[in-house]
């Protein structure tokens, strides 16, 4: 049996800056203190809203090009640039007048990331800064923030800082004499990871099934209640406020030319200092989980790394080097995803991470389409035969051959997040899985990361 | 209370539902259809308050039972079978009565890399429950496996009704939880 972790580490979090007190992390200021979410310490001690006075002296459009210029890519897990995400919103003619809403992804349900609930949890107001301002330079006459339904203890504490924001002018009426009306609501999820696909968390808004919709039409022409929506990550927004901060181009000197700014990396699973970590987009992989995260706890060999969340395909030791930014992850033919870094030691066995989570794909699909609802049941049914040391030789090639008929061939992205991971662990650890089948067991009785009784 | 609920009718002529367990509240209480209703009348379609009834239908009846749905149908002016294929998408909307605590561990794998599938089985060993939809004999526990609670950085985790347990949790620590919950300490979820 793995035994459970035991508490070593003092630290439960390790919130890093990226640099010196002279060059303070923009996104995790203040985590740590419990009292770091009042509106009076936001202002104080992290320049709070002098974003949004900023962005309110500029034209909507301004606002825009700033968050252009500083070349942020989505945080939620494509790495879509925001600020040409936010331009594709139609704007008022003089026919045609719009209600444009703005939608933020609280639904953080990607396994290994908790980053999101950092940012709600410490620095609430920077989340509704950056609402603010990404309202303003949409033009939007309303932002949902879409929190999950386990965070309830979270939502309490949000909905005290809108309350503050409020009561400040920040938000309501003619926001601090700007003549711009935005207001915030809270709505919650109630446990489904599909709810964080951007249409199907539309759906879900509207109170519905969370099923993914067929783009297009995309949000940006017809989203939340057939208007048209901008859908963002949570990292995604709270970093505009120091983007206007800053401005864009100070913004963009950060991490590397097209992948610009700060991320929050979410390292757990077989490190010493588990924990959030700010850095600059580009920084390496290895140096993050050894000299950061000080490696494994007990010294032993680390053999993978999931290197974006459970979504991405998994890394071995040569690619353990690679700088963490979204186009050299993806050119090693991973993802860098939402940011969720789960590291792995050799005392682990690879099979029984890959039916961990097959598990997961085939009990969150939403099953609307058959090849992600019935190849997940599936390839979730021969992992497990494998694992129990009933799994036949023509298991691995009738695995290999399930992919390519679910990845890209589905409605939403999920079918290709469970084909990542399989793929790439069957490809880099098929020994391990042929051993499965030759001695008909589990080379590693003590390793257990599967139960049977979901 | 419905009247399908006192006689079991044998399957093949009971209506469709009719299974399912019933809930000792029947219906809800003023404040709630209130808060229901002030809901729906913060979004262009009222159909949109289907989740935040339910979530409050669930605190009323203790868990979503049919009769739950049939209320915030009701109260929505929406089609029953609209709330019924909600409720069932959804994986925190309870069907069946759970304890006082219900305790939900994260069995996913940053969890499970930590140690969960231990924990899971320290919670069945000291609740004395084997399996997910049972409720101890003194109605106090209940468990079920839950996938990424986002507190990966602190795995093993759990979460009991809605307070999050994210300190790396053990064998210790459970036992001190436990004991909160069981003395009324239980710090709820005002953490
Ligand atoms: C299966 C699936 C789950 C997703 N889950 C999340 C999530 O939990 N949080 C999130 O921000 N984005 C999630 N996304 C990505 C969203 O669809 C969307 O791209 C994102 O919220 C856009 O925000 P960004 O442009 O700021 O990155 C998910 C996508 C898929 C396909
Ligand atoms: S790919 Fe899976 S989750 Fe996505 S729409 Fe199809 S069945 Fe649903
Ligand atoms: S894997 Fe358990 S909290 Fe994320």
């Amino acid at each position: 049996m793995t035994n459970i972790r035991q508490k070593k580490d003092p630290q439960k979090y390790t919130y890093e800056g990226f640099g010196t007190p002279s060059l303070p992390n923009l996104m995790l200021r203040g985590a740590g203190n419990l009292d770091n979410w009042k509106l009076q310490v936001y202002q104080q001690e992290h320049e709070g809203y002098v974003g949004l006075k900023r962005a309110l002296a500029l034209q909507p459009s301004q606002v825009i090009d700033e968050m252009k210029a500083s070349g942020i890519r989505g945080r939620g897990g494509a790495g879509f640039p925001a600020g040409l995400k936010w331009s594709f919103m139609p704007k008022d003619t003089a026919d045609k007048k719009f209600t444009r809403y703005l939608v933020c992804n609280a639904d953080e349900g990607e396994p290994g990331t908790f980053k999101d609930r950092a940012i709600m949890e410490y620095n609430p107001h920077q989340l509704i800064e950056g609402m603010i301002i990404a309202g303003f330079a949409m033009q939007c006459a309303l932002g949902y923030i879409y929190v999950r339904g386990e965070y309830l203890w979270l939502i309490e504490k949000l909905e005290a800082a809108i309350e503050e924001a409020r009561k400040a002018n920040l938000l309501g009426k003619n926001i601090l004499e700007s003549g711009f009306d935005f207001d915030l609501m809270l709505y919650r999820g109630a446990g489904s990871y599909i709810c964080g696909e951007e249409t199907a968390l539309l759906n879900s808004l509207e109170g519905r099934r969370g099923e993914p919709r067929i783009k297009p039409p995309f949000p940006a022409s017809k989203g939340a209640f057939g208007q048209p929506t901008t859908i963002n990550n949570v990292e995604t927004l709270a970093a505009a406020a120091p983007i206007l901060r800053m401005g864009g181009s100070e913004y963009a000197k950060i991490g590397t030319p097209k992948n610009t700014g700060t991320r929050i990396f979410c390292v757990s699973g077989h490190v010493k200092r588990p924990g959030l970590y700010e850095l600059p987009l580009g920084f390496p992989l290895n140096k993050l989980v050894q000299d950061l995260a000080g490696g494994t706890p007990n010294g032993n060999k680390i053999k993978a790394i999931i290197p974006g969340g459970a979504s991405s395909a998994i890394f071995t030791e040569s690619d353990f080097d690679c700088p963490l930014d979204f186009d050299t992850v993806r050119d090693r033919g991973s993802m860098a995803g939402s940011g969720g870094i789960i590291v792995i030691d050799e005392d682990t066995c690879m099979v029984q991470v890959c039916l961990r989570l097959i598990r997961f794909y085939a009990h969150e699909s939403c099953g609307q389409c058959t090849p992600c609802r019935e190849g997940c049941n599936w390839m979730e049914m021969i992992l497990t035969r494998i694992e129990n040391g009933e799994g036949r030789l023509e298991d691995l090639e009738v695995l290999k051959s399930m992919t390519p008929r679910i990845a890209g061939k589905t409605l939403c992205a999920l079918g290709d997040a469970a084909c990542a991971p399989m793929d790439s662990i069957l490809d880099k650890f098929r020994h391990e899985f042929i051993h499965h089948i030759e001695h008909k067991k589990c080379p590693k009785p003590a390793c257990q990361l599967v139960t049977y009784s979901h | 209370m419905s009247s399908s609920s006192s006689s079991p009718v044998s399957s093949s002529t009971s209506a469709p539902g009719t299974r399912l367990p019933v809930s000792s509240v029947s219906s809800l209480s003023p404040e709630a259809v209130k808060e229901i209703l002030d809901f729906a009348g913060k979004f262009p379609d009222r159909l949109a308050a289907t989740l935040p009834a339910l979530h409050i239908a669930q605190r009323e009846f203790g868990f979503v039972s049919l009769e739950a749905m049939k209320a915030v149908a009701n109260v929505l002016g929406i089609p029953e079978g609209h709330v019924y294929g909600v409720a069932s998408f959804y994986s925190m909307y309870q069907k069946h009565p759970v304890g006082a605590f219900h305790i939900q561990v994260c069995t996913n794998i940053s969890c499970a890399l930590n140690g969960a599938v231990a924990l899971l089985d320290l919670v069945k060993k000291k609740t004395g429950i084997s399996k997910r939809g049972e409720v101890s004999a003194d109605g106090l526990w209940s468990f079920e496996e839950v996938e990424c609670l986002a507190s990966c950085g602190s795995a093993p985790c759990l979460q009991i009704n809605h307070d999050i347990y994210d300190e790396f949790v053990n064998e210790k620590e459970l036992d001190r939880i436990l004991d909160a919950c069981r003395s009324g300490q239980y710090r709820g979820w005002a953490k």
